[in-house]
Parts: C-alpha cells; structure tokens; sequence
C-alpha cells in the first residue's frame, strides 16, 4: 500500500474547463481500494463536478477521517491539500479549518464508522453550526479495514456476509441531518453518476452545511444476499424523489417540462437548480415533510434519494460568529495585537 | 445583644497577618470581599487573595483568605489570624483553625453556646441579621448589604481607609448612583456600629505603605487570555470546565474590546463553544493546519480525552497551543483543589514515542507573557505547546509585575513557504529538514495552483509526505522530530537560578504557582542556616542549564505540587539523572502549598540530616 505515482500521460483531446485546467487534473494517486468499490466512483464524481463547475482545485481542501472512505481523498484532487485526520474527527478538524479561512472550499469526506458510529456526536454538531462545507459519507454500512464487522447504519435484520443478522436499529444520517439544521440534505447512490454529480454540483455551490449519503456498496464484505448495501438491493430499492440539474450562468433552460413537474431553485450565488420530481408530492423546502416522507418509505424498505432538503439561504457558522471578511489566518499584529499603549492603560484599571 | 469579649491578649501585627471569610456559596459575598481584598492593596499593602471554593453553586461552603504581607510573601500560610465566621456548617472548623490570640468575628444576634467558642482567642461579636433585618425588608437586601456592612466593621477593627472602600464602591457600580448611595450607607452602618460599640482597631492593623509599588492585580486565567490576544490568537475552541473556563472568557472579553471592528462590528476572531473537548483540540488543530493562531483552555479531563489529537498534532506537526489550568486530579479528583499533577500527561501526551513542549509560568504575568509567546513557539516548532497554569495562579486574583508589551514584536510564523517561493521554484517537502533543525517547512492550504500541496496524515510518511511503512523513512523521520525537540530546548524559556547568599552544595527546583511559597521557604531556611540555591525550572524540555545546575550540588530537592514527583520523574528520564541526587519535597493535598510545609519538609529530610550536610557547604 506505498504511494503509487499516476503516469503523466495526457491524452491530447482532453479538453480544458474554463480555468484552462483538464479533468486529469482533478484527478489524484491511483486508488487502493479492492477493485469495483463504490468509493472509487465517488471519486470520479467529485472528479467529474469540480472540473464542471471550474473550480480551481487548489483553492478546496479536503478532509477525512480513518477507513476507507476516509482513504479516497488520496485518489481524487491531487493539487488540494488534504488531511486525512483521526477516526471520527473529521468534522471538528474541518469547522476549525473553515473558521480559520472562509474563502476556501471544504470537502469532507468520511464513512459510516467515521460517522454513525465513532464519530456521531461530531458529525452532529458540525451540522448544528452550519459548517460551510460539503460533507459525504461514503455508506457501506461495514467496517471494510477490520474485515466485515457492521457499522451503525447497517440495517436492522441485514445480514453480514457470515450469515449473522444485524440486531441494532440503524442510524438514519440524513434524516438526522435534516432535523439537526443542516440546509442541504442529499442522498444518493454510488452506481447512479447522473444523480450524484449533480447532487454534489450543488452541494458544492451550497452556502451552508450541504451533507449527502452515499449509499456505496461494499464489493468484499458487504455485496451478498441478505445485504441492505449490496448493489442490487440498492438499485431494486432506489426511490429517487427527483433529478436535479445544476444550471450555472451559462446554461440556458430550454428543454421545455409539464407544469409542476420541475422546480428552480436560485442558490445564493446565482447558480439554478432545476428539480425535476419524480415522487409528485414531495417538497424540498419542508423539513418536516422530508422526514415523514422518509420513515414512510423506510418502513416499507425503500431507499430515498434525491435531494431530499434544501433551504436555499441559509446562515452559516460564520455569519453567526460575525467573522472579519478576511479570512483569519491573513489577518497580522496590526490587525490583531492591541500594543503597548493599550495594555498600559489596562495595566491602570488593575490596581 | 451585645458583643462578648473575653479577656484574652489578642495578637499585636502590622501589616502581617492572615483573614479568613467563611461564607455560604452563593450568598453574595464573593464581591464584598474581594473590595476588601483590593482596599488593602489600594493602601499598598502587598496582600494575596484566595478563594477556597467547592465544585456546588449554591449552599456549600466557601472560603475567601487574603495575606497580608508587608514582606511581600504571596504564599499560601496556614492558619487564620482574623477569621469571618459567617457559615455556621464550619463554625467548629473555622473556630479550630483561628492561631492563639487570634481573632474571631462573628454574627452575634443568635447566641453561640460557650462550649463552641474558645478561651484563647479574642472573640468580637456584632448582631448583623438584626441590624439589617431593622434597616431592609427585601431578603436578598438583607442577604446582600449584610456583607457590605461587615466589610464596614472589619475596615474600622483594622484601621482600614474608609475612603479607599468608598472609592472601590463608586468604581465597581460606576454611574449608578442608587447603587453607590446605598452600598456606603450599608459600609458606614458597618463601621458606625463598629466604632460605636466596639474597640477599634484591634491588634492587626493595615498601615499604609508604599510596598505595592507599580504591581498590578490579575487573574492568571484572564492575564493567559489577554496574552493570547497579544499573541496573535484568532481561533479559540473549547468546552467548559472548571478552573479554565475564565481562560476562555478572559479572552472572549478583550477581543471584544480590541478586535471588533468599530464601523461594521466584524471580528478578528472566533470562539466556539464546542461539544466536548475532542473536538475543540480537533477545531485548534484544523485552525492551526489553516495558518491561523488557535488554541484551547481546558484541564486534566480534557487533557485526557484529547490524547489521540495530540500524538496526531506531534506526528504530522501542526502547531496547537493549549492551556491547561491544573485541578486535583486523578479522574474528576477535587475540580475545585489545585495540583502540578499534568505535567507528565502533556509532556508525553498520546500513545506512541511523543514528547511536547511544557511553559509553566509562575505568576499571571507569565500567564501573559507565556500565553503570547506559546504561539510563536508552537509555530516556529509546528507542535503542540502546552501552558500549563494550575486554579491558584489561573482563579485567584495575584499580585503581579505591570504587564508590558514591545510594539516592534512581530508574531514569528515559523517556516512556511510562500506562494512567490514556490513559484520560484524553491523545492518544498514538508518533512524534508532542509535547515538542519529538525524543522521543516509547511505550505497553507490554497497557497498555489499546482505546487506545494501535500497530504497531512498520522500515519508514517517520507519527507515528501508521501505515505510509506518503510522501516527506514520512519526512522528518519522520528530522529528528525528528535532533533526539532532538541532546538526546542534551545528557543523555551530558560531557567532561572537563585544563589543562595552564600555557597551550598545544596539546591532545590520548583516551578509554576510553588514560587511565593519556595521563595518564603529559603528565607525561612536561611534564618536556619541552610542555604539554597534556587532554580525555577520554566519550561520542557529542559536546557542545558538545569543539568548544570544539577551537576552543580550534591543534592537538588524537587519541590512539587503532585504525588508523585512528576517534574523529577522528567528530570530522571531525560537528563539521566541519578534519582538519590533529587529528593523529592512534595505536597498534594489540594490546598497551595506553603512555605512553612517545604521548609519543613526540607529540614527533616534525610539527605540534611547525613552529616556531610550539616551546616551546608561552608
């Protein structure tokens, strides 16, 4: 498991985005994963919407915990920094990252040991401040690197590749999202690209804590009947709610839809969201809403995806703390330090 | 009702002595004494202040003690020359704890049976609750002016300055002229009732001097969060626990005087209260990663449920400065008792080989001086920098040196390569020792398109930060981190030393809140013949100085406030010193040690009793 450097072969028709960069570089070391996991397309994912959306790369920093999903940021953004922290402490390390400098992109990424089990009082909290961020679990509902133990969202009653039904109800990370306060609340699926990268497009546009589920199956330990994360339980089960488009300004909405069958959504950077429904009744804007809808479809076995929430203004950890424009960290002793003459007359009121 | 007062010769004391307030958590008193705390230092008098408290927020007992001191003698002493007795749940020990010929005052308007007082003190009493219960009809009124009305009395028993309470009073209630009307009217009721019908001043008298000089009075725990103002600190994350959480709120306060923009009201800061202390390290670590100053205040507990973020921080060497103001530990141990009992917890903090860097300022001036500078040093040294403060420094106001501050001081930021360096070609690997120090230079996120970016992880990588489990690289690296603590031990604090007035071949170490008490101890000592030189030991790792003035003398005593000599267990470990040359001196009971407890502790031991000591070195 060294480093295994990419080859530098480009091949000559990639075509560069609007900051002259191409997909390659987006891209980062060679994955490690067993061959076929669902992690690595997510990888592609962000890949493929950083590239779209022009981001230059240096300017997101990405944040992980321990497992294996935790283990992707190596594979994806090589030209970003990364920090692949303790197991369950991504979002701490990312809130204090992002208090530090507010212009940077924040993409965290962790998994469902990182974030259901060991690390759910942080994965919490980061929601409750509305973290600007985007934060993916990569769902599995196992632990991949200890060899197929059941990890918190595993489902009641599913069963492990030995054969052994899972005893412990399962933590529902998005509707826990939902009700915490975060303000952009998706879940998807590994093997459905055109539903996730868009999702992440506009997570990745999103002014606010923007959390998406994952659900990736684990092609080693979790990939067998009886699984509730397997690839074809997930695709039988898949209730997509709708289909998002991320339409930036230099698309134009042409194609023409039934009336109530699409939603735009204006982000507060101007960027569209074209929703086009497929549950008919469902509402984006309702929290509430979204959690009933959710425990209904849970109950009969389904899997909800989409983008299942999304308050299109939100506030965000810094407008509460009333944070300095500029950022923190390029902030120095005159900014900062109170000098001399000000400790002085302090000095006075202390005798 | 009136005053008893048995025929006893009370102590004859100017300006050296101690008074004692017992009161009842939460009944007010808190603020009545500490004025008359702050009137003795206003008539420059050195005095020190402490608050005894339990970990209740109503109804237990609490204890305020202020030493007086013309000498100058900041220490905790024990036994109570001038006692408050305002509880009755610890009148016996109240009563037990006041010296022979010592003074007692009390609430006479219910009448003490004889067999709870004592024949050899001098025993005053005044009808407090009927005095106020004539004048206020509101019960919190009562409660409240009756500590104002005591202070009066005690003023007028002391000979203490009525004016300079006044003035206190007018200060502390500002513009509201209700208030400052009514608070006095309560003092001089006090004092009024004193002269009247009691004799005043007794024996211990407050003469004015000029001893105070320049000294200013603070709390260790605010002077650490206004150092950490000074020092650059953007970021602050923590969780509340007892003695640090005025750390925190030190800081909270004078950013909000000196860091909000007066125009749009934007802050050079942020102060997250975080969920627990996991993910406040977390929040300072993720900060510091981010090229912005961040630190967190906390104590034992939080020390031990930050461990895993700690060895993260020393292996893939972000700077994060915490302080830690020391309690009573083992477990919840007494939260409100003060103890040195972290120092090992944080100097090898986190599984695996780790060592971190310790400050132990002495008084709240290093509380400022070290909070500012243990930015520069976890910057410079990219580390984790621990301050390590204890409740007797950090929760009682101590009088201490004017804090200063050099205009022309720039923050230094370590070695972290520039956008323009980079694009200049300059060869960046984040743990590539490029300078010989064991320090290597570190890039920001965001800093340039495609060069400089790395992973930061806490597994094992090379010097290019590229993840590797050869045995060889991860040698490499953990020397290099051998060779950055030894330049540490270049760039802490050094020591300071004290020679004894004349030459011994005895020596004693201490550090942190031991000093008043050490400092009394020698003058103590010396009156006996032995002399000591002293040496403050004033961060880890140690410089080459503290092995010299180890090989120095034959015998150093290590003077600590823990059980098991951690200080010296570092000083046997790390210099590889013969542990029979450090007798231990050490005390630990929660109470700050004094100097009559190391003197004494020091003269019986047996290293003074070997013949080859007797009358030291001479």
């Amino acid at each position: 498991m060294s480093f295994l450097p990419k080859p530098k072969l480009h091949h000559p028709g990639l075509l560069p985005n609007a900051l002259g960069y191409t997909r390659r570089d987006y891209e980062g070391a060679i994955s490690t994963l067993c061959a076929g996991c669902g992690h690595d397309s997510i990888s592609a994912a962000i890949v493929h919407a950083c590239f779209q959306m022009d981001l230059p790369p240096h300017r997101i920093a990405k944040l992980s915990g321990i497992g294996c999903s935790s283990k992707t940021p190596t594979y994806f953004l090589g030209s970003s920094h990364g920090f692949n922290s303790v197991h369950g402490r991504m979002p701490s390390v990312l809130t204090g990252a992002n208090l530090a400098n507010r212009d940077l992109i924040y993409l965290g990424v962790s998994g469902d040991g990182d974030s259901a089990s060991i690390g759910l009082g942080q994965f919490a909290h980061s929601m409750r401040r509305g973290v600007n961020m985007v934060y993916i679990v990569e769902n599995n509902g196992v632990y991949g690197l200890t060899k197929g133990q059941f990890s918190a969202t595993a489902d009641k009653g599913a069963k492990s590749k030995r054969g052994v039904a899972n005893n412990d109800e399962a933590i529902d990370l998005v509707s826990m999202a939902i009700q915490l306060g975060a303000s952009f609340v998706g879940r998807s699926f590994s093997g459905d690209k055109a539903q996730l990268i868009p999702l992440i497009q506009a997570a990745l546009a999103h002014p606010g804590a923007a959390f998406i589920d994952c659900i990736s199956p684990c092609v080693t330990f979790n990939n067998h009947q009886g699984s509730t994360k397997s690839f074809d339980y997930v695709r039988e089960h898949n209730e997509a709610v709708n289909m998002l488009d991320v339409i930036t300004g230099r698309d134009e909405i042409t194609v023409d839809y039934a009336p109530g069958a699409v939603e735009i959504v204006e982000q507060h950077d101007g960027s569209l969201l074209r929703l086009r429904k497929l549950a008919g009744d469902y509402d984006v804007s309702s929290r509430a809403e979204a959690l009933n809808f959710l425990q209904h479809h849970h109950a009969k076995g389904e899997i909800v995806t989409g983008l299942l929430y999304l308050d299109p203004e939100p506030e965000e950890m810094h407008s509460h703390l009333k944070t300095a424009a500029t950022p923190l960290n390029a902030l120095d002793e005159t900014d900062l330090c109170p000098g001399s003459a000000a400790l002085e007359a302090l000095n006075a009121t202390l005798r | 009702m009136l005053q008893v007062v048995k025929p006893v010769d009370g102590l004859v004391r100017v300006n050296d002595f101690v008074v004692k307030f017992a009161n009842v958590n939460g009944s007010g008193s808190a603020s009545a004494n500490q004025m008359f705390g702050k009137a003795i230092l206003r008539m420059g008098v050195p005095a020190a202040t402490r608050n005894i408290f339990p970990s209740n927020i109503q109804g237990l007992p609490t204890w305020y003690e202020i030493r007086v001191s013309e000498a100058g003698y900041l220490g905790a002493r024990e036994g109570t020359d001038f006692m408050v007795a305002m509880n009755p749940q610890t009148w016996d020990q109240d009563i037990a704890s006041i010296l022979p010929g010592g003074y007692l005052f009390y609430d006479s308007s219910r009448v003490v049976p004889e067999s709870r007082l004592r024949n050899d003190i001098v025993i005053i009493g005044m009808p407090l609750t009927e005095l106020c219960n004539r004048v206020y009809t509101d019960p919190r009124q009562r409660q409240l002016f009756k500590n104002i009305i005591y202070v009066g009395a005690i003023a007028a028993l002391l000979d203490i300055e009525i004016e300079v309470l006044e003035a206190l009073i007018a200060e502390q209630f500002k513009a509201k002229e209700k208030l400052i009307s009514a608070n006095i009217q309560a003092l001089h009721m006090g004092r009024d009732y004193a002269q009247t019908n009691l004799q005043c001043p007794i024996g211990l008298r407050v003469r004015r001097s000029t001893a105070v000089g320049d000294r200013i009075a603070i709390e260790g725990n605010a002077a650490a969060g206004l150092g950490a103002v000074y020092g650059g600190a953007t970021v602050a994350a923590w969780y509340p626990i007892t003695p640090s959480t005025s750390l925190v709120e030190g800081f909270q306060k004078y950013c909000t005087r000196f860091r909000v923009d007066k125009q749009t009201g934007a802050h050079n800061f942020a102060i997250v209260q975080a969920e627990d202390e996991l993910s406040s390290i977390g929040m300072v670590i993720g900060a510091s990663w981010n090229g912005a100053r961040a630190f967190t205040a906390t104590s034992g507990p939080g020390i031990s449920l930050m461990q895993e973020f700690f060895g993260l921080a020393y292996f893939a060497e972000i700077p994060a400065v915490i302080f830690d103001v020391q309690r009573a530990g083992p477990s919840t141990g007494m939260p409100t008792r003060t103890q040195q009992c972290d120092i090992l917890a944080c100097a090898y903090a986190s599984h695996g080989d780790t060592k971190h860097v310790l400050l132990f300022p002495e008084d709240p001036y290093e509380c400022f001086t070290f909070g500012a500078q243990a930015f520069d040093l976890a910057e410079r040294l990219q580390t984790p920098v621990f301050v390590l403060l204890d409740l007797d420094i950090g929760m009682n106001e101590r009088l201490t040196r004017p804090l200063v501050w050099d205009d022309s001081k720039k923050m230094d930021r370590g070695k972290v390569m520039t956008a323009q360096e980079l694009e200049a070609g300059k060869e960046f690997g984040r743990y590539l020792d490029a300078d010989g120090d064991g320090i290597t230079y570190r890039t920001y996120p965001g800093t340039h398109p495609t060069r400089g970016s790395f992973f930061t992880r806490g597994t094992s990588k090379d010097r290019y930060a590229r993840y590797t489990e050869a045995g060889a690289a991860y040698e490499d690296n953990m020397q290099r981190l051998l060779r950055k603590f030894a330049t540490a031990a270049t760039l802490v604090p050094a020591p300071v030393v004290r020679p004894a007035s004349r030459p011994t071949k005895l020596g004693a170490i201490y550090y942190g809140s031991t000093t008043p008490a050490m400092l009394e101890a020698a003058d103590l000592l010396a009156a006996d013949g032995i002399e000591l030189d002293l040496m403050r030991v004033r961060a880890f790792p140690f410089s080459d100085v503290v092995n010299g003035f180890i090989e120095a003398h034959e015998k150093v005593f290590v003077v600590e406030q823990n059980r098991d000599a951690q200080l010296r267990t570092l000083l046997v470990n790390e210099l590889e010193i013969d542990p029979a040359r450090l007798p231990k001196i050490l005390h630990y009971d929660g109470s700050p040690v004094t100097a009559r407890q190391i003197a004494g502790k020091i003269k019986g031991h047996a290293a003074l009793t070997a013949r080859s000591f007797e009358r030291s070195a001479s």
